[in-house]
């Protein structure tokens, strides 16, 4: 049986463009909150995970990747790393840190704090971006920016670390989105007989 | 309904991530999302090819004898 390839096979290509984008114009970081409401709207509307499995950008990217071009070594993953402890560990995590982000453009809003034009790779290394934002817009709008830019190259970075390394699709596993939304439909879940 | 194959993937629904990379790689159509919780082989269809225990991230698919 052959597989038609759809439109949404290309999304890999939205990653590209979003990462392309944030260099040229910071603002455009913004564009990554659809990645964080979508699967949100179609678990909590939809009881499903239709985004991992068909719209995720990045798990189409890693698939292209992994895949398609080879570049997997296809290890299996450590236990640990598949465990309940480390996927809830790393969602809440990563949950923290995003909230973070939203509590430092509060306080650059409130004028307490300046604006840091910097992207931060792996919550440590500070990279400069200043010619990626311009002034004219309210310094929170770009800090919020700046950080969720920072948040999302710093998983695309581990999640094609894990692809390299592991299987395609191993940052599925403890992916913060896909262990959010799985909660979600399994508290939705009712079983039925088949 | 024809012949069904003498080997098929079974999953672990405990284990399971529901990413969906094993219905991407299916050739035949066989795997299927339950409600966003975990992977269930279409046993009509499938063919016990394998192709998905490989592809599954969290190593929840094994390809078993059909008892």
């Amino acid at each position: 049986m052959n597989k038609q390839r759809r439109w949404y096979h290309y999304l890999w290509l939205w990653s590209i463009i979003y990462f392309s984008l944030g260099l040229v114009n910071i603002l455009f970081a913004w564009l990554g909150l659809i990645s964080f409401c979508l699967p949100l709207i179609l678990a909590i509307g939809g009881g499903n995970k239709l985004f991992c499995n068909r719209y995720c950008d990045r798990g189409q990217l890693l698939r292209v990747m992994g895949s398609q071009a080879g570049l997997s070594m296809r290890r299996e993953m450590p236990e640990w790393m598949k465990g309940r402890a480390f996927r809830y560990g790393f969602m809440v995590f990563f949950f923290a840190m995003f909230f973070n982000i939203i509590y430092v453009s509060w306080l650059v809003a409130s004028g307490i704090q300046g604006l840091n034009e910097a992207v931060t790779v792996l919550w440590s290394l500070q990279l400069p971006w200043s010619w990626s934002y311009s002034s004219g817009i309210e310094p929170w709008v770009a800090q919020f920016a700046f950080g969720l830019y920072s948040l999302m190259l710093t998983s695309e970075i581990i999640a094609i670390a894990a692809m390299l390394i592991y299987k395609p699709r191993s940052w599925c596993v403890f992916c913060p989105m896909g262990t959010l939304t799985q909660t979600i439909c399994r508290a939705r879940y009712v079983p039925t007989i088949k | 309904m024809g012949k069904l194959s003498p080997r098929h993937a079974v999953v672990d629904n405990n284990i399971c991530v529901a990413c969906g990379s094993c219905a991407d790689i299916c050739p035949m159509g066989a795997m299927e999302i339950v409600s966003g919780v975990f992977a269930r082989p279409v046993e009509e269809r499938c063919v016990g090819c394998g192709r998905c225990a490989r592809e599954c991230p969290a190593s929840a698919i094994r390809v078993e004898v059909r008892s």
